[in-house]
């Protein structure tokens, strides 16, 4: 595969700057610089990409299009014809969301002494937790504490985090970290026990706990085994939730389910119901690529907003300004922050570099967007992607020969792959879609605002604010997971179960043709579409 | 522009692909909407396990549909599921030994050491010496050498004699986690210190801190060097 002749082209200019620029630090943007550039380039200020909703607990308040498109959507069920009277499955605990918010939910949930199942929509495990690769934050060093953990947090999401929430993730931080490895997660140590922990962007102490490259995946596939040793959870596979039941109290009371090979429903009864079905990335907001799993389509927060639960942030989403911009096959997967961390700059297709490589990823992935497309001075790919190069070989100029290969194993793998040796040449890169920032509102036992309505994960909104920092999402699935499945368990042994309806449907449709709305689309999307059909 | 085609067979019948896409990507672009052998799209959940020929070429290759390119004259299928064997097991009740590992997977001791599972791995692992480090009771170093699984399951597909070799490395892997992994004092005394209330009051200082002094907080952080 490798580079086209114009991208040759501009990788010589590349190489013929890089002896200059190896001397050469690009300043640093005052504050009101990185306010102007967000204010102007920043996906999420962007005035076209994003509208109010007219409906729902958040009407008023705004999100991306692509999302109010979802929200404000008709159910995929006719609430008159469903028949409520024929349950498939009955159980104490149902958790929607087999990744690791879910996961960890199903296991205290079960602890409790009830009757768990997990029903996800691909396999279990198909999730973004599979994915992450860079650690899990916990302040567990003598030199750090939980405190000094909360003012990271609360900085980095612009102090707008939900105060509450925060001293809950920092709080049972260190505990999390216990627990997985009690399961069997094998964490870096040295030899004497102590754990390796490294900075990640916006921590003032380094905590950043890892399992090699594959924190997500040694975190994920341990819960999932752990689940899957104990008989009292119950884990449907292929089995999407598409809409809520609630029962007559206005209390969540299971939900209908989609086999999603032969297109039937199902119908769970449920005493409490959590909710992890993590991001959306796949909507693909305002065309950006995503580094999120194919079932990153939003759908709990979907079916939680009709059943009547509030939503916090969801004008917020993280772009990562080091997406693959090319080869096509790799579009939109994560380029890792350490590479810039090494010492790689930024530059454009002259060869010279136009921002500070380290800015915080908002600012980073605005200058970025900026320099493609407003001074124009970014590469095309053949297929129209506009990047800006990192130029990965400087590593081995600054650090030795023989770095790359050692401290960025799995990026060399996925470039190798496509013909491209990233210690010699420079990678395209452009921001990309990485992570919801906001979602169901939550409170510290992961309850929202439907009684008997837990969530937990990517899925929710107000722990990290408008802004989440690396290493705290695995955090907060854990943390949160935990609590809501705890809570949801106790809560299942007192609840008095009403009869159930999908009355909420119902209203729902009244609410959208009051503000004169007439949707065309279902939702939730489920999957997302890119089969290309002839005709 | 106009991309060359190559045709690829996809579970016998062909398309006309263009030679750049990935198996995932030339099956969308067929017309396929995929449910199974789809996960994360970047080799990481082992979702799509793929097994393809060549035209000419009697070699069976295996790969993930979302790392590899077609070729012309690919004959492909995905292999998304395989029913391997899983042992019922407790991990807090377990002790991590050799005989545990074998009464689990008896039938472990029946690996021929054939190598054919490593040639199966799409991680380029070292299948077979893992094995072998188990029927050693080696935990430790089947631990290590299966780190980067992602249970994709080919290695049990092509397996002569039915083994699960990447649930007797999540075993392992579980196992010296849990009992074999050097204990994290610091970790200990920070989850002490917490038992004992310790940093509840500063905690508590600062949700109730104004938002300037807040910001004030945060900006005299001191930063721990590299
Ligand atoms: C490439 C990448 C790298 C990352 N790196 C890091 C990192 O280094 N550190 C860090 O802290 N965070 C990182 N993150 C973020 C973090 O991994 C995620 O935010 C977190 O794992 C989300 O966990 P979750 O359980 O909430 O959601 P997920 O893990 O995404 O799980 C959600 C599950 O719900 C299922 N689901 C979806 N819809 C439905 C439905 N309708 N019905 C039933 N089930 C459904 C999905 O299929 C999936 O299995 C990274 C994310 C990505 C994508
Ligand atoms: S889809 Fe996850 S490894 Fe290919």
């Amino acid at each position: 595969m490798s580079y086209t002749a114009e991208m040759r082209e501009s990788i010589k200019k590349v190489e013929a700057t890089r002896p200059r620029r190896m001397e050469e630090t690009h300043r640093r943007l005052t504050l009101e610089e990185q306010q102007d550039l967000l204010r102007r380039f920043h996906p999420d200020y962007l005035r076209e990409g994003m509208r109010e909703l007219r409906v729902g607990p958040n009407a008023g308040d705004r999100t991306p299009n692509e999302f109010a498109d979802l929200l404000e959507a008709r159910s995929r069920v006719d609430p008159r014809t469903f028949d409520l009277s024929r349950v498939d499955y009955d159980t104490d605990v149902l958790v929607i969301g087999g990744g690791g918010a879910g996961a960890s939910a199903a296991l205290l949930a079960q602890e409790q002494g009830v009757r768990v199942l997990l029903a996800t929509k691909l396999r279990f495990g198909d999730a973004n937790t599979m994915m992450a690769q860079g650690g899990i934050q916990a302040a567990d060093r003598p030199e750090d504490s939980p405190a000094i953990h909360y003012l990271d947090v609360i900085g980095g999401g612009h102090f707008t985090n939900i105060p509450e929430l925060v001293e809950a993730l920092v709080m049972d931080a260190p505990e999390v970290i216990r627990w997985l490895e009690s399961l069997g997660c094998m964490f870096d140590k040295l030899p004497d026990g102590t754990m390796v922990e490294a900075h990640g962007g916006g921590t003032s102490r380094k905590r950043m706990h890892s399992a090699r490259d594959y924190t997500g995946a040694e975190i994920m596939r341990t819960l999932r085994d752990e689940v899957r040793s104990r008989p009292d959870i119950q884990v449907l596979e292929f089995a999407p939730a598409i809409e809520l039941v609630l029962d007559d109290k206005g209390q969540a009371a299971g939900a209908i389910l989609m086999n999603l090979e032969t297109g039937d429903r199902l119908l769970v009864r449920a005493k409490t119901v959590v909710l992890a079905t993590g991001g959306s990335g796949r909507l693909h907001y305002q065309g950006f690529p995503t580094t999120n799993h194919y079932g990153a389509t939003g759908d709990g927060v979907v079916i939680a907003y009709r059943a009547g639960a509030r939503l916090a942030f969801m004008d917020t989403m993280q772009y990562h300004p080091t997406g693959a911009a090319y080869p096509e096959q790799i579009l939109g997967l994560l380029v890792t922050e350490k590479v810039r961390g090494l010492g790689a700059q930024v530059v454009n297709v002259d060869g010279e570099q136009f921002v500070y490589p380290l800015e915080t990823r908002d600012v980073e992935a605005a200058a970025f967007i900026r320099e493609c497309k407003e001074r124009g001075k970014g590469v095309i790919t053949p297929t129209g992607q506009p990047g800006v190069w990192l130029d990965s070989p400087m590593i081995e100029w600054l650090k030795g020969p023989g770095t790359v290969e050692k401290a960025l194993p799995a990026m060399v793998r996925q470039f190798k792959r496509f013909g491209i040796d990233i210690a010699k040449e420079p990678m395209l890169v452009y921001p990309t879609l990485h992570y919801q920032n906001g979602g169901v509102l939550l409170q510290t036992d992961g309850s929202t605002t439907v009684p008997n309505l837990f969530a937990a994960g990517e899925i929710s909104g107000g722990v990290h604010g408008r802004n989440r920092l690396m290493g705290n999402s695995l955090l907060e699935i854990t943390v949160f997971g935990r609590r809501a499945g705890r809570a949801a368990a106790l809560k299942a042994k007192e609840v008095k179960p009403g009869r159930l309806t999908l009355e909420h449907v119902l209203a729902w449709e009244r609410q959208l043709a009051e503000a004169g709305l007439n949707p065309q689309i279902v939702s939730p999307l489920l999957l997302p579409e890119y089969t290309r059909h002839v005709r | 522009m106009t991309e060359e085609l190559v045709p690829v067979f996809i579970m016998g019948k062909r398309y006309d692909v263009p030679s750049s896409l990935t198996i995932m990507k030339a099956m969308e672009y067929a017309g396929y909407q995929l449910v199974r052998g789809v996960g994360c799209r970047g080799g990481f959940c082992g979702a799509c396990a793929t097994v393809y020929r060549l035209q000419g070429d009697d070699t069976l290759y295996f790969g993930l549909a979302c790392q590899t390119v077609v070729q012309p004259n690919m004959y492909l299928t995905q292999i998304p599921f395989f029913p391997a064997q899983r042992a019922e097991y407790d991990i807090s009740t377990l002790q991590p030994r050799p005989e545990r590992l074998f009464s689990l997977y008896p039938e472990l001791l029946r690996c021929l050491g054939c190598g054919t599972c490593t040639k199966a791995c799409p991680q380029e692992l070292d299948v077979k010496g893992y094995m072998a480090a188990a029927m050693r009771g080696d935990i430790a170093r089947v631990a290590d050498l299966s780190f980067d699984c992602i249970m994709c399951g080919l290695c049990a597909a092509r397996c002569p004699v039915g083994e699960a070799q990447y649930n007797i490395a999540i075993l392992c892997r579980r196992l010296y986690g849990r009992y074999l992994a050097p204990r994290s004092q610091h970790l200990e005394d920070r989850l002490a210190e917490i038992r004992a209330g310790q940093f509840n009051q500063a905690l508590e200082e600062l949700k109730s801190l104004s938002l300037d002094e807040l910001k004030a907080r945060y900006k005299a952080r001191q930063i721990e060097p590299e």
